[in-house]
């Protein structure tokens, strides 16, 4: 034991300021996953704080919703590690996950179609309800009580986006853009630490992703939680997040404050492609 | 009252409770007055059983939306055992109605555990995978049964694979053997039984399905990712369903074959999962009303249809085609809706009325 030698370890822990003294909710430690000889994502390395606002793009390809499904674990990484909210994620699957505090929203949209608006919430708010399958049949008195308390919690969280009104309809019949709300409700329901949204603003025109700004920026300050959000359209990318890391050919190439990465010439190169010489 | 109806979905669940005590109801009266045919009376327990057939797989493919096609085999394991227990219980148990509750517990507690430990492997398959592995097991269970020999003394069952291996103590005989079944089984079935088997079974998946357990087995039914992200585990949730639903099968067993006069494990066999399927697809999936209309006219219809002899069958055959198409075609579909906008009018007005 004597002679043990001490060595750098590799950390580019950039938070927000005011996160900055408290343990970040997530770091991704040289995360890597391979599929098959392909080299899908490779030394991924993040930080992220308790309530910053991140973003996460890059061109096409570049690993970005794969990189949601190594920290959801629906992927196993090949190499590196997962600390969410300082815990190691290794071996756990999407349910552990879920229960360590992550909730994630889908490029393709992924509600329940056939249940009503206020079905998907409280599919959300599962883990937080406790009577069984035994007290549901035979209708306890624990099944009325919590029953009760899932369909106000349920309305609270949907009166976020205003779709209270909507508790009844079908999640498949809804509207484009109210899908997308719903999924982020649905998502918030599971009272995450860390929220994944995989590009919200996707098929929005721009009124509405002006408005859904204003709520990502919301639900940040109530519910004092971590956003980590994949997207294309950069005005949003550029207003709302406080972080950006720039993926391309599944590693981070930057990551640095809106401005930063603005004027980051490895960032416009990935974007517009080389200078030609001369 | 008025608040809980509004909710359509316990609108329908009401209207089916309301619509199955009807039917009970009429069918004790016109039996009282003598305007039941007596083969059509034979009729009112195998109905009841295949009703709560087609609600139980129903479960199963409605609700969890796996398919299934060795709900026949639970079945089986609910008539046998129930059948196995009714004849033990002879002497200790005189009230038949108890016999028959008891029976019925018992082959629903077998076809439950049996279908737990189905469940284990068959559920982390998916899609067709899943139905072949079930008809496969469905097939086990009729060719375990076929070979199975149960006796009884005064020291209690015994088991064998083999027919000459039990030797019987004091008044000792043979409940079940092999592939001739269990004869001279003793009908205790009545169907009052049955109408109460099916109000409980309507009762479990009502409440199941309008409960944390069930919302989330239908979370799996329409996007498994997506549940599994907000933490409901799979293969809990899976294995609830499909056990639920393999126990209610033998309970109908039981029901069904205590109804009989004999039963034999080939009754139970890859056409009647077919059959019962049969039911829940004609009734659509996951509505449970359309399982209980369907089991029950496809039970009566071969009986209505004896006078057509030999061609009994194709006519059956042809009926389901018809109606297939016919529930399916654009034109009934927007027929039915206009008719069930009418009724609901009817009863938002009847609300503001009352």
């Amino acid at each position: 034991m004597a002679n043990q030698k001490l060595v750098q370890i590799p950390s580019d822990t950039l938070l927000t300021e005011r996160d900055a003294d408290k343990l970040p909710i997530l770091r991704a430690l040289h995360l890597g996953i391979d599929f098959g000889g392909l080299t899908a994502v490779d030394d991924f390395n993040i930080s992220v704080g308790r309530t910053e606002i991140c973003g996460l793009i890059g061109p096409n390809g570049a690993g970005k919703t794969t990189v949601f499904n190594l920290l959801t674990k629906v992927y196993q990484p090949t190499r590196g590690t997962i600390l969410l909210d300082s815990i190691d994620t290794h071996g756990m699957n999407t349910v552990q996950a879920s229960q360590l505090g992550i909730a994630r929203t889908f490029q393709n949209i992924r509600l329940f179609n056939n249940l009503t608006v206020e079905d998907n919430i409280k599919i959300g708010l599962h883990n937080q309800m406790k009577y069984s399958m035994l007290g549901g049949i035979l209708r306890l008195p624990n099944y009325w009580i919590e029953e009760k308390e899932a369909h106000d919690k349920a309305l609270e969280l949907l009166d976020i986006f205003g779709m209270a009104n909507m508790a009844d309809v079908k999640a498949g019949s809804l509207p484009y853009g109210a899908q997308r709300r719903l999924e982020i409700v649905r998502a918030l329901a599971t009272k995450p630490k860390l929220l994944l949204l995989d590009e919200p603003a996707a098929g929005m025109n721009p009124a509405e992703t002006a408005e859904l700004m204003e709520h990502i920026r919301d639900i940040r300050d109530k519910f004092q939680i971590a956003i980590m959000l994949i997207e294309h359209d950069m005005s949003l990318v550029m207003n709302v997040c406080e972080a950006i890391a720039v993926l391309n050919y599944g590693k981070i190439i930057a990551k640095g404050t809106p401005q930063e990465i603005q004027s980051n010439p490895q960032v416009i190169e990935a974007y517009l492609g080389k200078k030609k010489e001369g | 009252m008025k608040k809980i109806l509004k909710n359509q979905a316990t609108r329908t669940n009401f209207i089916t409770y309301g619509g199955v005590i009807l039917a009970f109801i009429l069918l004790q009266g016109l039996s009282a007055a003598g305007a039941l045919s007596s083969s059509l009376k034979g009729q009112l327990v195998p109905i009841c059983a295949y009703v709560v057939m087609a609600l139980s797989l129903n479960l199963t493919v409605g609700v969890l939306g796996e398919l299934s096609l060795g709900h026949a085999g639970f079945m089986s394991i609910g008539a046998f055992s129930g059948a196995v227990a009714a004849a033990a219980m002879t002497d200790s148990i005189a009230s038949s109605p108890i016999r028959l509750a008891v029976a019925m517990i018992i082959g629903a507690a077998i076809a439950g555990v049996s279908g737990a430990l189905i469940g284990i492997p068959v559920l982390r398959l998916k899609g067709d995978y899943l139905a072949i592995v079930t008809l496969a097991f469905g097939e086990i269970i009729k060719s375990i049964i076929n070979n199975l020999y149960i006796g009884i003394d005064v020291n209690g069952l015994h088991a064998s694979f083999l027919n000459n291996t039990i030797t019987f103590g004091d008044g000792g005989r043979m409940i079940l053997s092999g592939p001739m079944g269990i004869p001279g089984i003793q009908k205790i079935s009545s169907f009052t039984g049955g109408f109460l088997l099916i109000m409980i079974t309507l009762i479990i998946i009502f409440n199941l399905v309008d409960s944390r357990a069930g919302r989330a087995i239908m979370a799996l039914r329409d996007n498994r990712i997506a549940a599994e992200s907000v933490g409901i585990p799979v293969t809990k949730y899976k294995m609830m369903a499909f056990v639920t639903s393999a126990a209610l099968a033998g309970a109908a067993g039981a029901l069904f074959s205590l109804g009989q006069n004999t039963i034999i494990a080939s009754k139970f066999d890859f056409n009647t999962s077919i059959l019962i399927l049969v039911f829940v697809v004609l009734g659509g999936q996951g509505r449970m009303w359309g399982s209980i209309v369907a089991a029950a006219a496809l039970t009566i219809l071969p009986e209505m249809l004896r006078e057509f002899a030999d061609y009994r069958m194709l006519i059956y055959a042809i009926v389901l085609i018809v109606v297939m198409l016919f529930t399916n075609s654009a034109g009934a579909k927007q027929f039915t809706a206009k008719i069930k906008g009418m009724f609901v009018r009817d009863i938002e007005g009847g609300e503001q009325n009352g």
